[in-house]
């Protein structure tokens, strides 16, 4: 019993572990999504969380502990940097600002070459990620997003996403509360993006491109954002149809832009519906009370 | 200060080369119910996106309790105790009546970060203290019983009186409605009356836009009038009832009349 455990682990403890590092960029993009914003740049921010604590532990020897500390910081403070401007642009505009924002990311990467291998990319990342660290992780960043949800926080967050006008004259600060999700989203998907990057021993520029970006809104998208199930059902299904769909490798992309389609087409809510699953069992309820 | 909640002095504002509101002044006193009225077009609502910061005046000075409220923003104006209802309805349509009312208190929920993360005794009491009241303010618009319905599911009239409630959590001390009985029929304005009437009973100050003459005139202490962006009139009930310059606003000059007749009879 235990040999098969310890067989199933070796062959699929990578599979096992990414399935906890989707979850968090899906939960990342969820924060930005449950604020009513359609970011795009969490792709960017989980290279700019791979790529600084990468540098850190190959070429300065950091222990990984200040490491993820740093791989959390740097994209949030590029968060608030670029937040500045880009945060009151509204639906599409943002996408594109924050979309344009992920191929600069990418191009930088390319080019500092000294920095980050260009092209290439990084070759021998020590791989420092325990299976516990990302549980650690998936289960501190739910109890986090649990709190905010049943907060002050989290219903301004609704409130901004339903009517920002009318959010605003409740005596709430729109633009600060949209930082603070956009920030604290790119320390999430920074996160990810450290724990990936100490668990696959190379990390390269193309990871962390428009791809990425689409495939993480469909994660979360997927899943839906009524709850903090949603984005980690989305990562999960996501994470595993390459793998049971083995033979179509080459249209990951394509699966993923159909997914979204026929997502935002019949479920615009998402699989995870609390809502809708009230409104069915309900109605079944009903149903087998009354003969 | 001889008792003056909300002051606006001289406000102009222009769209473009569009004169909107020119050099309107008037003055609320603390404890009133009183209103603005005029024809559609008049820049009523242009009025209350000034007071509220949503739009700044071009020229112009806005006070309340006697400090400039310019060139602050939407939510720094409502904790300064300012809280409005919209004629376009902008309820939450997705969080039951509860919750609606419940952000209004956004910022009288003060329980910090640590109080936040680990669900402190502190952050369960703040919590527990604005349901109650969320719920009280519901039972002062006769909604408590619906309190944890989806408010998309309420009726027009009820939606506006959720509005009137939520407005009242942010702990006002000038309520701004704006048009609060329009699509209403004539129990629920009957009704709403009397709750209005309660809630400046309160110690709330009330000023109002309003295009339904019973209800203004029953209501408020005083009115002024606004006709193409200027104050035409200003005073109580009776006196605007009787001003040849209101009655022309609403109704029309004589000669207009006679023309139209002219012209229908040709």
């Amino acid at each position: 019993m235990l040999e098969t455990l310890d067989n199933f682990w070796s062959i699929y403890s990578n599979l096992v572990l990414s399935l906890g590092t989707a979850s968090l960029l899906a939960l990342s993009i969820y924060l930005t999504l449950s604020c009513g914003m359609l970011a795009m740049a969490n792709a960017a921010f989980m290279g700019i969380g791979a790529y600084t604590s990468s540098i850190l532990t190959m070429n300065y020897g950091w222990p990984f502990p200040a490491a993820i500390a740093a791989g959390m910081a740097a994209p949030a403070v590029v968060a608030f940097v670029i937040g500045k401007p880009t945060l009151r642009l509204s639906g599409v505009y943002l996408a594109m600002a924050t979309l344009a924002f992920g191929e600069v990311v990418r191009l930088v990467i390319i080019r500092a070459e000294g920095l980050t291998g260009g092209a290439l990319g990084l070759n021998g990342i020590p791989q420092l990620t325990q299976w516990w660290h990302v549980l650690l992780a998936v289960v501190l960043v739910l109890a986090l997003l649990a709190r905010l949800r049943r907060s002050k926080i989290g219903r301004a967050f609704e409130a901004i996403k339903e009517d920002e006008t009318a959010a605003g004259l409740m005596g709430i600060d729109v633009n600060g509360h949209k930082m603070l999700a956009f920030a604290l989203g790119a320390a999430i998907a920074g996160l990810a993006g450290v724990l990936n990057a100490h668990l696959t021993f190379f990390i390269g520029p193309q990871e962390y491109g428009f791809d990425r970006g689409v495939e993480i809104l469909t994660m979360s998208i997927l899943g839906g954002i009524n709850s903090l199930f949603g984005p980690v059902i989305g990562a999960v299904i996501v994470t595993l149809l390459p793998e049971l769909l083995r033979g179509f490798k080459d249209y990951r992309a394509v699966a993923n832009g159909l997914i979204l389609v026929l997502i935002v087409l019949f479920l615009p809510k998402g699989l995870w519906n609390p809502a809708a699953f009230r409104r069915l069992l309900g109605w079944r309820g009903k149903k087998g009370v009354t003969p | 200060m001889t008792g003056e909640l909300l002051k606006l002095t001289s406000v102009s504002r222009h769209f473009g080369g569009l004169k909107v509101l020119q050099d309107v002044s008037f003055a609320v006193r603390p404890g009133t119910i009183s209103g603005l009225i005029g024809p559609n077009g008049a820049g009523k609502t242009t009025v209350f996106n000034l007071i509220t910061g949503l739009l700044p005046p071009s020229t112009g000075d806005i006070t309340l309790s006697g400090t400039s409220l310019l060139g602050r923003r939407p939510h720094e104006i409502t904790r300064a105790g300012v809280a409005r209802t919209f004629q376009n309805i902008r309820i939450f349509k997705e969080m039951t009546l509860l919750e609606n009312v419940i952000v209004g208190m956004h910022r009288h929920l003060d329980y910090g970060v640590p109080g936040l993360m680990f669900a402190l005794p502190k952050y369960r009491a703040a919590e527990r203290r604005a349901r109650d009241r969320a719920r009280e303010l519901l039972s002062w618009m006769k909604l408590d019983h619906k309190a944890d319905d989806l408010a998309d599911n309420l009726s027009y009239g009820a939606q506006r009186k959720l509005e009137i409630a939520r407005a009242l959590a942010t702990e006002p001390t000038l309520l701004l409605l704006d048009e609060p009985v329009a699509g209403m029929n004539s129990t629920e304005k009957t009704e709403l009356m009397r709750e209005i009437v309660n809630i400046q009973g309160r110690g709330y100050t009330i000023f109002m836009i309003e295009h339904d003459m019973r209800f203004v005139m029953g209501l408020c202490e005083e009115i002024s009038v606004l006709n193409f962006g200027k104050i035409i009139a200003h005073g109580g009930p009776e006196q605007i009832r009787s001003d040849p310059q209101v009655i022309e606003a609403y109704l029309g000059r004589e000669d207009d009349e006679v023309s139209v007749t002219a012209g229908d009879a040709r």
